[in-house]
């Protein structure tokens, strides 16, 4: 339990959700394009645990006991940067090399280049192994804090991903948190088309894992599904579902949204319908 | 003869794994951050006693390769030193992504020991038989590569594996292999070992193949012809000066490797004489083949890893160079 963070603010964690939003869309529009759709579908959940979750300093990244974040599904970088731009462990000027030769924001996230960022990820179905090691380098050394594994629905077609459920179950990681960012599209389209895990909650129930399924882009949801995660004796793992490119106009569409391109008109009109839709939450 | 190697050359009476598992708990008692990960091969690799040593040291996964390695990369962020064990084509063949990404692409600390490289699968056959994994290896920037000649070397290797930091890859037999050095033998990585001077030709070998560039050295001395030995133990990184010196002496190079002719010495050697020094290299190694099953005696002939071989590619080489024979 995060019991030493401050009382959860819904205001504050919509707040941090549409400035990752509107980093994420600043970024593109620097790059010209970029991974938009599973980086809308992912503000909620990283705005909950960076602002109400997590054990971290942005003045002291490295720190030894602090929670780690996983992004599995690398190609979401975009949202991780805004988020480490927003709680301050860079300069928000920084968004706008994304992709830039020789920038500190690649595409897909990199531990070696970028403040913040854990875990180098890109290559899908990796994360959650990595994440596991973190889990258990902690628990053999007593380390205190948490990791938290985002990985996508489309990403856990990577059979990588069941050797490590396979894994968490049997030796009870209970420091690992894995989220699925339930966003239902893969690059090629709906997963239902492709290769659908419709019964994703009863198969990792079925595994040993306790399965907690929230709506990925409730704030409050969120934060009661993180906040009491971790604490019994079987893993868990947090389906949240989500929408690919929710909450901002230019992605909530129905086509393809896993890579846009973004014009200076199509992010002045994303920004002013981001800010609107705050305006209307809170 | 260099006063590093034994007067006579016999079968060693410990299995390449006994010593492997001896020279790791004794590492493990000097370093409490060494970790040994294995994929329900811990009895064929050697790092069962391991388990019994160190119980709250030692992760046995199951059979899950990717997710191992992964884990050993996770585990070495928070400054614990994994010891990951499997059969070599297991053990980066299948996960090359893995080792690519996880480990070496974020500079992470992990060490990897593939067993059974080449013939010394034996009976496990081409599934089981490495013949690429040098190559495989060598691609990944930054990584370490090391194939001992016999079992004296991990004494030494096991700790250098501990203390430098990043991908380490260990290629060893896990059986009895001839023994060539003296108990207390020094080594370094990326030091290779100068076993016998010679003029006429010098013959680069690693692992099992050390022997046999022996025995080929002995075969050439019958004929009149003075070949150098040396055992090349770490493939990457290569020694340059050692085979600058030997190309410049001999004038002549035979490489010997249990592992295809591509991507292992051979390469390393012809890559970097080509661009440095250029003199005729013969390449004795497994072409265009998979593995198969048999005795390793047998699978040394039938791949053509023989000291007979060497002294053939040697008697090439010296033409190439200009020589009468």
């Amino acid at each position: 339990m995060p019991s030493k963070k401050k009382p959860f603010d819904k205001s504050e964690t919509l707040r941090a959700a549409a400035e990752i939003r509107k980093g994420v869309i600043r970024a593109l529009e620097a790059a010209g394009s970029g991974h938009i759709g599973g980086s809308m579908s992912l503000a909620e959940i990283l705005a909950v645990l960076y602002t109400d979750i997590l054990d971290v300093d942005p003045k002291d990244p490295k720190k030894r006991d602090r929670d780690y974040v996983v992004l599995s599904k690398g190609h979401c970088g975009p949202a991780l940067y805004a988020t480490l731009a927003y709680k301050g462990y860079f300069d928000p000027a920084e968004l706008l090399t994304l992709n830039k030769g020789g920038t500190n924001l690649p595409s897909h996230c990199d531990r070696l280049k970028t403040v913040g960022i854990d875990i180098s990820t890109g290559s899908l179905g990796q994360g959650l192994s990595l994440a596991t090691g973190v889990a258990i380098g902690k628990k053999m050394q007593g380390i205190p804090g948490k990791v938290y594994a985002i990985v996508g629905d489309g990403e856990l077609q990577e059979g990588q991903n069941w050797e490590a459920f396979l894994f968490l179950a049997h030796r009870k990681v209970t420091n690992l948190i894995t989220i699925v960012d339930n966003n239902k599209r893969q690059l090629d389209g709906y997963t239902a088309d492709i290769c659908c895990e419709e019964d994703l909650g009863e198969k990792l129930k079925s595994f040993g894992f306790e399965v907690k399924r929230v709506d990925g882009h409730d704030v409050t949801a969120l934060y009661e599904a993180f906040s009491t995660a971790g604490c019994g004796d079987k893993p868990t793992v947090v389906i949240c579902d989500t929408e690919k490119g929710h909450g901002c106009c230019i992605s909530e569409i129905d086509g393809f949204n896993h890579y846009m391109p973004v014009s200076h008109e199509d992010a002045m009109r994303a920004i002013e319908d981001i800010d609107r839709r705050l305006e209307a939450a809170l | 003869m260099s006063d590093f190697l034994l007067d006579s050359f016999e079968v060693d009476s410990r299995e390449m794994r006994q010593a492997y598992c001896d020279a790791i708990i004794a590492e493990a008692e000097r370093n409490e951050k060494l970790i040994v990960v294995d994929v329900d091969v811990s009895h064929s690799v050697g790092t069962g006693r391991f388990y019994e040593a160190f119980p709250d040291r030692a992760i046995n996964c199951g059979i899950m390769e990717a997710h191992a390695i992964g884990m050993c990369a996770g585990m070495s962020e928070t400054g614990l030193v994994p010891f990951f064990h499997a059969f070599g084509v297991f053990a980066t063949r299948r996960i090359f992504d893995q080792i690519f990404i996880s480990c070496a692409y974020q500079n992470l600390n992990v060490k990897i020991i593939g067993a059974d490289p080449g013939v010394t699968a034996q009976t496990n056959g081409g599934t089981h038989m490495p013949f690429e994994d040098l190559g495989l290896m060598r691609l990944i920037p930054n990584a370490t590569i090391v194939e001992p000649a016999d079992s004296t070397m991990y004494d030494y290797i096991v700790h250098a594996m501990a203390e430098q930091y990043g991908v380490f890859y260990l290629r060893t037999s896990r059986r009895k292999t001839v023994k060539l050095y003296k108990p207390g033998t020094q080594f370094t990585v990326g030091k290779a070992m100068k076993l016998y001077d010679g003029k006429d030709v010098c013959i680069i070998a690693c692992g099992i193949m050390v022997y046999e560039a022996i025995r080929a050295r002995e075969i050439l001395k019958a004929e009149g012809i003075d070949a150098a030995v040396i055992d090349m133990h770490t493939l990457k990184p290569l020694d340059e000066e050692a085979v600058l010196k030997a190309a410049k002496k001999c004038g002549a190079i035979v490489t010997a490797e249990n592992h295809n002719v591509i991507g292992g010495l051979g390469s390393a050697v012809s890559e970097f004489t080509a661009e440095n020094c250029p003199v005729p290299v013969e390449r004795v190694g497994v072409r265009e083949s998979f593995g198969e099953v048999g005795t390793q005696q047998y699978l040394q002939k039938r791949f053509g890893l023989t000291g007979e071989e060497i002294a053939a590619r040697a008697k090439i080489a010296l033409q190439r160079k200009g020589a009468k024979i």
